[in-house]
Parts: C-alpha cells; sequence; structure tokens
C-alpha cells in the first residue's frame, strides 16, 4: 500500500493482560481503505484478543487506536460501532432465543414512531441484506436457535454489514460453513473490499488469507512477528513465521508504525 | 423445527406444503397460535372441569369462577414481572415478603401517618399512600438490582436475603400489630362486595377490549401489506377475531352472572330506592377491581416484554448475556430496571391483598414467593433464561389458583393440597421441558 495514505485503522502498542497473563503484548497493526489485511497465528497468540480491543470488548491496558490518523477512545462495542466497526465474531454472539432480525438489529432497533418496536421494518431490512448475502434464507421468525450452522453464521455476517461498516472484523468467519456458503463469504469479502471497506480477517485456513488478504500479519505467544505483503511471501514462509516466529530473509515488514520508528 | 422454518410468514406457505403438512399444522401454522399456550388451556381446562365433576358441579359457578378470579390476582400481578427476572436468567425469592413490607407501610401510611395530618377518609390519601408504596418497592427493587448487577451478587442470594430481611422488616413497621381499618377509597383494590364496577361497566370494558383485538388484528394486517409479507389467510384471521372476542365476552357473561349476595344486594336497593322484591334482587357484581388491576398489569407487562427496547434487551439478556454486551447493550442497567419493575408490582400486589382483607399483617405475602415462581414456570418461563411470556404466567397462576381452590372446595385437608401442587408443578415442568426438547 502507498506510504503517503493515511490509514483507516492503526493500533500502536497495543497491551492487554488478564489477571497477570499478557494476551497480547506491545501489538501494532494497521489496515487501509479497501484493504484486506489477514491476521494469522496459533491458538492463544493473542489475534482475537487484539480485535476486541478495536471492537469494544475488551479494552487495553495501554497504546493508542487511531481512526483516520485520529487518535480515539473505544471503551465498549457501542463506540465502536458508532465509528464504523463492525466486527463478526468467532462464537457468532447471536441471541439463540430471538429471531434473526432482532439478532440483526440488536442493540440498534428500528422504532415506530410511537416509540415502539417496528419489527415488521426490521424483517423487511433483514430479508433485503439476505437476499444479497444468502438468497436461499428462509427461517425469518424462527428463533436462530433453529437455524443451521451456516445459517446462524448469515445472520452474523448481515448484521456486520448492515449498518455500512467501514472497517470489519471477521473472526473464523467461514469456520461453521460448508464449501458453497465459504464461497459466498470469499466473494462477499471481494465485494466488500471493492467498496472500499477495510477488513481484519482472522483465520486458521491459511489458504483463505492467502487467497483473500493484501497483507499478513503474524501473531505468536502475544506478540507481533511481522506484517508482510501477501506476494511477498509464499505459504510456508508464513507457516514459518506463524510456528518459529522468525521472519523471511530479505522481506519488508510492511508495517507504517513500525517502520516510522525504526 | 428444522422442516418447519419456512412455513410461518415464511413466504412459501403454498398450499402444496401446507396439504403435506396436515390439516391440524396447516390450522396452527395459518392462525399461528402458539402451542405451548393452547397446551395450557388445554390443561386448565381439564383442570376446570375435573374439578367440576369431583366437586358434584359448585367449580364451574359463576360464584366460584369470580371468587377464583380475585384470589387469582394478587399472585398474577407479581407473575407478570417475575417473568422478566426469570427471563433474564435471575430469580426473585424475596416478592412474598415485599409485599408484606411494603402492605404494612401503606398500611401505617393510611392508619398512623396521614390521619394527623389530613384527618381519616381524606379523598388522596389512597393516592399518596399507593405512590409512596409504588416509590418504595421501586426503590428496594433498585438496590436488589444494583447488587445483582452491578456488585455480581447471584439474585438467588440477594433475593434469599430480602425474604428475611423484608420479612422481618414488615414485623417492624408496626411491631407486629395489624393495622386496620384501611382508607375505604384504598379498600376499593380489595374486590370486596363495593369495590367492584357492575355489570354494565363490565360489559363496556368488554366491548373496548374486543375492539381492540379487532384494531390489532386489523393493523397487524396493515402493517405486513405495507412491506408485501405473506397475510394470513383471511378465514384464520376471522377465526381469532372471533375466538379472542367470545372468550373475552364469554368470561364477562360469567363473571356478570354471579349477583350481589343478599346483604348488600339489600344496602343496594335500599341506596336506589329500589323496591325489595319477594324473589330477591339480582344485581350483578360485575368485575372486581384486583381482577382489573391484574389485568392492567398484564397488558402492561405484555406491551413492556414484546415492543419495547428494553423488553427486546431482557429477552435478548437471558438468550445470551455476552452476545447482548457485544450488541452495545447495557446490561447491568437493563437487569437493575427488571427488579424495579418487579418491586413496583410487589407495592401494587400489596395494595391488592391488604385492601382485600382491609388490614395490614406482617404475614401478608408469607410464600406467595414460590406461588409466584410457579405460575411464571409453568407458564413457560425458563430458568435457563430467554424463555417465557406473560400471558403464560397469568395463566399459570390461575392454575395454581385453580387446583387450589378447587381441593379447598373438596374439602381436602391442606397437607394434601401442598402435596398436590407440587406434584403437578413438578409434573408441568416436566412435560414442557419434554415438549422443549422435542421441538428443538
Amino acid at each position: 500500500m502507498s506510504e503517503n495514505r493515511t490509514p483507516l485503522v492503526e493500533m500502536r502498542n497495543i497491551y492487554v493482560s488478564f489477571g497477570g497473563v499478557h494476551a497480547v503484548e506491545n501489538a501494532t497493526i494497521d489496515l487501509y481503505a479497501g484493504e484486506v489485511v489477514g491476521l494469522v497465528g496459533g491458538n492463544g497468540a493473542g489475534k482475537s484478543t487484539l480485535m476486541k480491543v478495536l471492537s469494544g470488548a475488551y479494552r487495553a491496558d495501554s497504546g493508542q487506536i487511531l481512526i483516520d490518523g485520529k487518535r480515539v477512545t473505544i471503551n465498549n462495542p457501542r463506540d465502536a460501532k458508532v465509528l464504523g466497526i463492525e466486527t463478526i465474531y468467532q462464537t457468532l454472539a447471536l441471541a439463540d432465543n430471538v429471531d434473526a432480525p432482532a439478532n440483526m438489529f440488536l442493540g440498534r432497533e428500528l422504532m415506530t414512531k410511537w416509540g415502539t418496536l417496528d419489527d415488521v421494518a426490521m424483517e423487511a431490512a433483514s430479508r433485503k441484506v439476505m437476499g444479497r448475502l444468502n438468497p436461499v434464507f428462509k427461517g425469518f421468525k424462527t428463533p436462530v436457535k433453529a437455524l443451521s450452522g451456516g445459517q446462524r453464521q448469515s445472520v452474523a455476517i448481515a448484521r456486520a454489514i448492515h449498518f455500512n461498516a467501514r472497517i470489519l472484523i471477521m473472526d473464523e468467519p467461514t469456520a461453521a460453513l460448508g464449501p458453497a456458503e465459504t464461497a459466498q463469504v470469499r466473494d462477499l469479502v471481494k465485494q466488500l473490499k471493492k467498496e472500499g471497506i477495510g477488513i481484519f480477517l482472522i483465520s486458521h485456513e491459511i489458504h483463505d488469507v492467502f487467497d483473500l488478504a493484501d497483507r499478513i500479519t503474524v501473531m505468536k505467544t502475544a506478540r507481533m512477528v511481522g506484517t508482510v505483503n501477501k506476494d511477498d511471501v509464499t505459504t510456508d514462509e508464513v507457516l514459518a513465521m506463524i510456528i518459529g516466529g522468525t521472519l523471511p530473509q530479505g522481506i519488508a515488514i510492511t508495517n507504517a508504525y513500525t517502520e516510522a520508528r525504526v | 423445527m428444522a422442516e418447519a422454518t419456512g412455513v410461518p410468514g415464511g413466504g412459501t406457505g403454498s398450499l402444496a406444503q401446507q396439504r403435506q403438512i396436515g390439516p391440524v399444522r396447516a390450522f396452527m401454522n395459518a392462525t399461528e397460535i402458539d402451542a405451548r399456550m393452547l397446551g395450557m388451556i388445554v390443561a386448565l381446562a381439564v383442570v376446570w372441569i375435573g374439578f367440576h365433576i369431583m366437586s358434584g358441579g359448585v367449580f364451574l359457578t359463576p360464584r366460584n369462577l369470580w371468587n377464583l378470579s380475585v384470589q387469582t390476582s394478587t399472585v398474577a400481578i407479581m407473575a407478570t414481572g417475575m417473568v422478566l427476572v426469570i427471563v433474564s436468567r435471575n430469580i426473585d425469592l424475596s416478592v412474598g415478603s415485599l409485599l408484606g413490607f411494603l402492605a404494612m407501610v401503606m398500611g401505617a401510611m393510611q392508619t398512623e401517618i396521614l390521619p394527623p395530618l389530613v384527618g381519616y377518609d381524606f379523598a388522596l390519601t389512597w393516592i399518596i399512600t399507593l405512590a409512596v408504596g409504588i416509590a418504595l418497592g421501586a426503590l428496594i427493587g433498585a438496590l436488589h438490582g444494583f447488587v445483582i448487577a452491578y456488585l455480581g451478587v447471584p439474585a438467588f442470594i440477594v433475593t434469599l436475603g430480602g425474604l428475611l430481611v423484608w420479612r422481618g422488616a414488615a414485623w417492624w413497621v408496626a411491631s407486629g400489630k395489624t393495622l386496620a381499618p384501611l382508607d375505604s377509597t384504598f379498600g376499593m383494590m380489595g374486590g370486596g362486595g363495593h369495590a367492584t364496577i357492575g355489570a354494565t361497566a363490565s360489559w363496556v370494558i368488554g366491548v373496548i377490549t374486543c375492539i381492540g383485538i379487532l384494531v390489532g388484528i386489523l393493523n397487524g394486517r396493515r402493517q405486513r401489506q405495507r412491506f408485501n409479507f405473506p397475510l394470513r389467510p383471511i378465514w384464520a384471521e376471522t377465526f381469532l377475531a372471533l375466538v379472542g372476542c367470545g372468550a373475552v365476552l364469554g368470561a364477562i357473561a360469567v363473571i356478570n352472572a354471579y349477583p350481589m349476595p343478599v346483604g348488600l344486594a339489600r344496602q343496594y336497593a335500599a341506596a336506589h330506592n329500589i323496591p325489595w322484591p319477594d324473589g330477591g334482587l339480582f344485581v350483578s357484581l360485575g368485575i372486581a377491581t384486583p381482577v382489573l388491576i391484574a389485568i392492567a398489569a398484564a397488558v402492561v407487562m405484555t406491551f413492556i416484554a414484546n415492543r419495547t427496547r428494553f423488553g427486546r434487551y431482557v429477552f435478548a439478556i437471558g438468550g445470551n448475556p455476552e452476545a447482548a454486551e457485544l450488541g452495545g447493550i447495557n446490561t447491568r442497567w437493563i437487569i437493575m430496571k427488571v427488579f424495579i419493575l418487579m418491586g413496583v408490582l410487589c407495592a401494587i400486589s400489596g395494595a391488592v391483598a391488604s385492601a382485600r382483607l382491609n388490614a395490614a399483617t406482617n404475614a401478608l405475602g408469607t410464600l406467595d414467593e414460590l406461588y409466584v415462581i410457579a405460575a411464571a414456570v409453568i407458564g413457560g418461563a425458563s430458568f435457563a433464561g430467554g424463555i417465557g411470556t406473560v400471558p403464560g404466567a397469568m395463566l399459570g397462576a390461575l392454575v395454581m389458583q385453580s387446583l387450589q381452590s378447587g381441593m379447598q372446595l373438596m374439602g381436602i385437608e391442606s397437607p394434601l393440597q401442598n402435596i398436590v401442587s407440587g406434584v403437578v408443578l413438578v409434573i408441568a415442568v416436566g412435560i414442557d421441558t419434554a415438549y422443549r426438547k422435542r421441538a428443538a
């Protein structure tokens, strides 16, 4: 990515610990508009924790977050959403007992002029988004508990894209999906990218990441290993970063902030 | 359940599909009647008819049903709030004690605090008393809710403490004395002979309710038309309207068939300058005020549960607290508000209970928490959270009260009554759990 553009998101020197256990140490990562950054690493590497800081689920002990070059404070999920940050959580974060429209609008319900829930309008909006995302989806009136894994994932994705996100965090978005649905999500990512949305993609599936990401950031045991351009590396080199924590020879680390510090 | 996902309002309710799923299922889908609710109504009908036969034909009489409606009120009022407490994965064991304490405070207001200031039977005594009771109920509910939501002490423990604390406090209000008599206007809330609205007003309420049902159905259709959603078939709408209005008007006809007892009727005749006829005077009591209060509570609480953001959040928190938090919902404040609401309902229930006795005693509401919780649970509320309905809890309260009063009618001694009630509670929830497992 060009150096003189302002990144959409910058997270600088983020530290997160839970009762003495360091989950994220000195993590620095950035993301440009219309870019997909793949975030990879082993279990417990701190990927999800770092992203949860951005989505407001956790608070960082220290560090800075910049959106469009301006410092912001994100204390809770609501703050993040106001900033245009939407998240598809690994657990999907759905209320199983209510239906798809209620989940899509959870915390941001459409109201009638009487100040009551406008369930019909919410259902209509859900049908519209779903028509684009998963045209065969039918269970608008059933609790999401009764839906299949793929359908539930569709609901979580629909919720994230409905509110005109500028920054999308996808934590294992294809984990519960079959091949056809996975392909759909890939198409969706490419389409959202074209629309200028910046996407953080967390995935265990290294091929997904290579297919979709522009840059790849690797984390290992709570620390950053580095960020590389996808086109500069092979999957083996990335695997070496994940497992061994070593940077490949002669490859530039394309992390704007790190470079500025060096 | 998975096969049915496309059917209710899913836009694919084609005729071919309806034929496949059989007439009963098609009927249920078209009318969108909740199977569990229907099951409860059937269960209630079985209980009623059973008692009617076993008691030699005295259960299904206007007199008994009228009394049943009044006896159910106090538990039903609190059950509407207990539903939300249970839906949000909490429990409130303190409601009976809180009822007793608030009733004593309201009793003291009327008998000891206000009279020196404004005299007895001051026109505003009842409303000041009620306002104080409700405010105090809200405050105590807020205290429970704060400790539960913000300090993280389990609701079971906080309200178990509350059960002891408020029962003790109820004694303390008047050092165990009974406070009586209460303000006469306040006493109207209890539904004694004078505290009913009469036949005409009862019919008016019935007709207004029917109009409400029709407007609701029409409005629902209009809303769905707005977005070109599939509509319920006309016959299904008509059926629902007829059953709804029929049930309301039928209930009122039964209530109105219960006349004033002779003594009251004589007073009434004297007051209205009606000569006393030889065959006795038939004057309908009409709906009793506690029943009206309970119905009003149910309507308001149903509205809150289904049509407001707050209600939606309570259910979302019950379904998945983490998801609610990530959705940006202030879950702690919502839980606190649930307990505030519960406190307010305890105050209203306390007013009704003491007004019925025309006295406040510190034992008022003893063991009510168990009946209230039982009502909510029989009505389909699940301790796993996220599931429960206000009308279900009302029906649950009616089932519990029907059992009790039916057994009393049959002269069954009270230890056996308790045994039967306990067994029925476990069986009812057992059946519901089995049904839910199959459905999911």
